[in-house]
């Protein structure tokens, strides 16, 4: 009798790379298969992109393969995914490869989506109309900025939530010091669009972040809900009629989940897979788990989260399969650097709970870390952190960082 | 936090003047919620409302502007015109539901 069980993973990003190589390492090879589904053959790192535009990163050290990164005893397969047939326990790859499941994670992640914002993808789209969330468009605003001589730069989020909120006001801040060193600051207007009422949703962050846009004179533009981008005449018009003309702009597109999810039944308005906070199981089900930016936790869309939701996630596993409860649950906790310019940057380090709050973060062998203030260690764990990415975190090593926050060194709002 | 009298209801707000416990809410409330914010409220509006009241009950969240966009096939434009300059935020005021999140 054959009692192999199948583990199937959609998706090879960071949760997911992270997930398969954590469970091989649990799993009996001779008890349990891992499948992990990826749509193509490279993996960026992702928060790299945010530095190509400006020369800070190059283009070839945020791609790699996506292979060498799958460990031995894990069975990768490139495809796209069609749908998920949860009652038969099935998922469908386009191609027509169906792979049967036992347990499924889905880790498909968030994508920018230009074409769902009238008037985005027309001729200027990756000119004039710029973004920097795929390794295309953060090559192409590069050379953009290459050329640029001054006017009007308009930073702009569409609708929340976005992968990794912070990149944004991180872009307008390196685009502040990026002009100053030019000399194209005197002669550019920087502008900062956003549909929220400031500078970021947590209020204690909200107020240290719109301080410092104020203090490097970036506009702020808040409750703008975009409706259309009218290139002829290159403005963005908000569903109320404003107006806001750009000269050069950077959009961040509406971000979604992947549409397999919703031909599944499985997702929200937005394609994110409705999970319970704590566990990361998908609502109404027993063998589907959603990791990552993927799901659609009350947190930051953000690598960080993926991490620790994975720490969190591989003990769970384990005593699910064996019919157990599952013993941890996930607090929410994030952090993200966040670039101010001039060789500084910010960490803000957060939970479902409790807001980013000041103080200093210890990280093992590096050394505190200043909380919600700036400074150059922080950019240099910030620099620093793509070795790890690519050594350690993807791997599954230990990072010696704890999944659930601690109130140690911070101070309390 | 403070108290105060809304429709003869004794009621807590926020700094920001919404209901700290959505649970204090009543229809006959919403009215005059909206005249505090110059709306006059119509079918469309009430419409909407429900939607908002039903959801938070059973989500537990405040339904984000797309939310209440797709699951009442109402265009945002029109959401807009109902809630003039922050739909999201005064159609929560109305319903007497905390201001939605806009995800970190």
């Amino acid at each position: 009798m054959n009692t192999t069980k199948h583990l199937v993973v959609l998706g090879a990003g960071t949760a997911g790379t992270m997930v398969v190589n954590k469970l091989r390492r649990r799993l009996p090879a001779d008890q349990w298969t891992i499948t992990v589904v990826n749509k193509d053959e490279v993996h960026d790192y992702q928060p790299g992109y945010l530095f190509i535009p400006f020369g800070l990163n190059t283009p070839e050290q945020v791609r790699k393969q996506t292979r060498p990164f799958i460990h031995d005893g894990i069975e990768l397969l490139i495809g796209d995914v069609e749908r998920v047939d949860t009652a038969a326990n099935e998922v469908r790859l386009t191609d027509g490869r169906v792979l049967p499941y036992d347990q499924l994670v889905i880790a498909t992640g968030t994508t920018p989506r230009p074409d769902q914002t009238e008037g985005t993808l027309g001729i200027q789209w990756h000119r004039e109309v710029g973004e920097f969330y795929t390794y295309e468009g953060a090559v192409a605003l590069r050379d953009r900025l290459d050329t640029f001589e001054g006017g009007r730069l308009v930073v702009h989020i569409t609708e929340l939530p976005i992968k990794c909120p912070v990149a944004p006001l991180e872009f307008a801040f390196l685009a502040d010091d990026w002009l100053r060193r030019r000399g194209l600051r005197e002669k550019t207007e920087l502008v900062f669009v956003t549909p929220l009422d400031g500078a970021f949703t947590k209020p204690v962050a909200s107020r240290t972040l719109g301080g410092l846009l104020a203090e490097k004179g970036i506009i702020v533009e808040p409750d703008f809900m975009v409706e259309r981008i009218d290139q002829e005449r290159q403005v963005l018009v908000s569903y109320d009629e404003r107006e806001v003309a750009y000269d050069q702009l950077v959009t961040v597109p509406l971000n979604m989940g992947a549409d397999f999810v919703a031909a599944s039944g499985l997702g929200d308005e937005l394609n994110y897979v409705p999970v319970d906070k704590h566990t990361f199981l998908a609502t109404g089900h027993d063998n589907v788990f959603a990791l990552g930016d993927a799901n659609n936790i009350p947190t930051s869309k953000a690598g960080s989260v993926a991490h620790f939701s994975v720490e969190v996630f591989v003990d769970n596993f384990l005593e699910h399969i064996a019919g157990r409860p599952m013993p941890h649950s996930f607090d929410g906790h994030a952090n993200c650097f966040v670039e101010s310019g001039h060789g500084k940057a910010l960490l803000l380090d957060f939970n479902y709970d409790t807001e980013p709050l000041t103080g200093s973060f210890p990280i093992p062998k590096v050394g505190p870390m200043t909380l919600l203030g700036e400074s150059r260690a922080n950019h240099l764990g910030k620099l620093a952190f793509r070795h790890i990415y690519w050594n350690a975190l993807l791997p599954g090593r230990p990072l010696g960082l704890p999944a659930e926050m601690s109130m140690s060194g911070k101070n309390p709002a | 936090m403070t108290t105060t009298t809304i429709a003869g209801h004794e009621l807590e707000v926020n700094e920001e003047g919404f209901l700290t416990h959505p649970e204090q809410w009543t229809e006959d409330l919403a009215p005059e919620l909206a005249r505090l914010i110059g709306l006059e409220l119509t079918d469309a509006h009430w419409t909407l409302i429900r939607f908002l009241r039903q959801d938070y009950a059973t989500e537990g969240e405040t339904a984000t502007l797309r939310r209440v966009s797709t699951r009442t096939d109402t265009p945002i434009k029109s959401l807009f015109a109902l809630f003039p300059g922050k739909p999201a935020k005064k159609m929560a005021y109305v319903s007497g539901l905390p201001k939605p999140k806009g995800c970190v």
